[in-house]
């Protein structure tokens, strides 16, 4: 994978030595969370955990098997079925027991390779967790790497910018644009 | 004790690695200061690229075509990820890097013909069809030239080092394949270094300002000057004689030039400075290629025309 893609991570020193805590990067390629979780070490892969949306991971058994066996995911409704449910149970569930999450807030894969409108499930989280360090990342190249659409993966180098620990604070709209400030300002030019 | 030509050379190249070491160690002893950090850095990794080099050479034919496939691959690969490309791209560039391990396997079978015009013929025409098929005009023109003039330099050019190995013992010498590329490759290489101290130390005039500030004509002269006398040195490894040394290396050393300043401007175009960070005190894999994309096949060339 190193040799193939050529994957420059910068920035190691920043991920947070306590657990838990939440990744935050952009989206654009199949490669992004593969690519995140190469930066860990083998033995910590059960405590990382991508955020991924059920309705197209879980949309037939061996894609959903295969993604949860390998990956690791968790897997979300993107759409609210009942106000009875807490879609975001599963990720509480997780963050209690120490695990990191990899939360990719545009909800689907960039075609262009800019950043798009981030949803608001990651402020819900951060009111239940006001303490918990949110980690922002710039991926680069990924979508040049594999774009959405693509199943034949062309060998960029490609960038992971990792950036200091936020604490994202005020009302909902304010906190969802720190989280995407500190994504756009490791994106850089 | 015995040794062979290609072997000889390779204790020449560790003598002048030992020597321009010692150089610059007492230079740094006599004037103490910084200024010799990124020499020296650039030394230590002449040794690393030189000790990899001369691994990958004598292992055995094979290993040597795939170290030069991967020399490709990685140049490529550095080239094409500083460009803009289209996302209509993608289909067209993933066959460009497929040509890679193709053309190195017409090598590995000694398949001439179809290694001289593979890239050139079958693969230019392929992959503006590609590209077509992927149904987007706009900068169509500019797209297929950035990947076929990749192909052509990094893949086409620089695979005929690795040709240069199946040529057979030159008539009435020592020489062959081998022994010829290892010409080739240091008389490139120490072309670059004395075009780089001359350029630093002689000469005012640019020769091409917007594109390299740190080329200057005295430089320039210089250094073709002195790779022509060094020549000589190595003169054991080729069938040539006295004047066909000094006119090839003549060749070697104004082309590698040109390489030099071609990918240059490759870069002042995509606006980066080094093409990676692969080699400390070099930049990227094709920073120390680029002469080699230009001198390879015109060597190539030229020795097959007129000794083989």
């Amino acid at each position: 994978m190193i040799l193939f893609i050529g994957l420059r991570v910068y920035g190691k020193e920043n991920l947070p030595k306590d657990k838990p805590y939440i990744i935050v990067s952009n989206h654009a390629s199949h490669l992004d969370a593969i690519s995140l979780l190469d930066i860990f070490p083998l033995k910590e892969l059960k405590n990382v955990r991508p955020v991924a949306a059920s309705d197209y991971f879980d949309r037939n058994r061996s894609v959903s098997f295969l993604s949860h066996l390998l990956f690791n995911i968790i897997s979300i409704e993107r759409k609210i079925v009942s106000k009875h449910t807490d879609p975001l149970a599963p990720l509480k569930q997780a963050l209690d027991s120490k695990q990191v999450l990899i939360f990719f807030p545009e909800g689907t894969r960039s075609i262009t390779g800019e950043l798009g409108t981030f949803h608001s499930g990651i402020v819900h989280i951060i009111e239940h967790y006001p303490e918990l360090p949110i980690v922002p990342v710039y991926l680069g190249n990924m979508w040049r790497s594999l774009p959405k659409g693509e199943f034949l993966p062309v060998p960029f180098f490609c960038e992971i910018r990792i950036g200091k620990a936020i604490y994202p604070k005020g009302d909902r709209t304010d906190e969802l644009n720190q989280i995407r400030n500190s994504i756009v300002s490791l994106k850089g030019d | 004790m015995n040794l062979s030509i290609s072997q000889r050379a390779g204790v020449i190249v560790i003598g002048l690695l030992v020597l321009a070491s010692f150089i610059i160690l007492v230079l740094k002893n006599i004037y103490p200061g910084g200024q010799w950090e990124g020499l020296l850095q650039r030394l230590k990794s002449w040794w690393i690229m030189a000790s990899i080099f001369f691994i990958a050479l004598v292992s055995n034919r094979i290993v040597s075509i795939i170290f030069f496939g991967f020399i490709s691959f990685w140049a490529f690969k550095e080239y094409i990820t500083i460009l803009d490309t289209r996302r209509a791209d993608h289909r067209a560039l993933f066959w460009a890097f497929l040509t890679i391990p193709i053309q190195y396997f017409w090598i590995a079978i000694h398949w001439y013909g179809m290694f001289i015009i593979f890239i050139p013929v079958y693969m230019f025409l392929f992959l503006p069809i590609r590209q077509v098929l992927a149904k987007e005009t706009t900068g169509f023109l500019s797209s297929t030239s950035k990947i076929q003039w990749g192909l052509m330099a990094f893949v086409f050019g620089l695979s005929h080092m690795a040709y240069l190995l199946n040529m057979p013992n030159a008539a009435a010498s020592q020489s062959n394949g081998q022994s010829l590329l290892l010409f080739l490759v240091i008389l490139t290489e120490l072309n670059d270094i004395f075009q780089f101290i001359w350029g630093k130390t002689l000469g005012h005039k640019k020769i091409v300002p917007t594109v390299s500030p740190n080329k200057t004509w005295a430089g320039f002269i210089g250094g073709v000057l002195t790779t022509v006398l060094v020549s000589i040195f190595f003169k054991f490894l080729t069938p040539f004689d006295m004047k066909a040394t000094l006119i090839i290396s003549f060749v070697i050393a104004v082309s590698g030039f040109c390489g030099d300043v071609v990918m240059s401007a490759v870069k002042r175009d995509a606006g980066v400075k080094d093409f990676s960070d692969l080699i400390p005190g070099h930049g990227g894999m094709l920073d120390r290629m680029d002469s080699l994309c230009y001198t390879a096949p015109l060597f190539f060339h030229i020795v097959r025309y007129f000794y083989y």
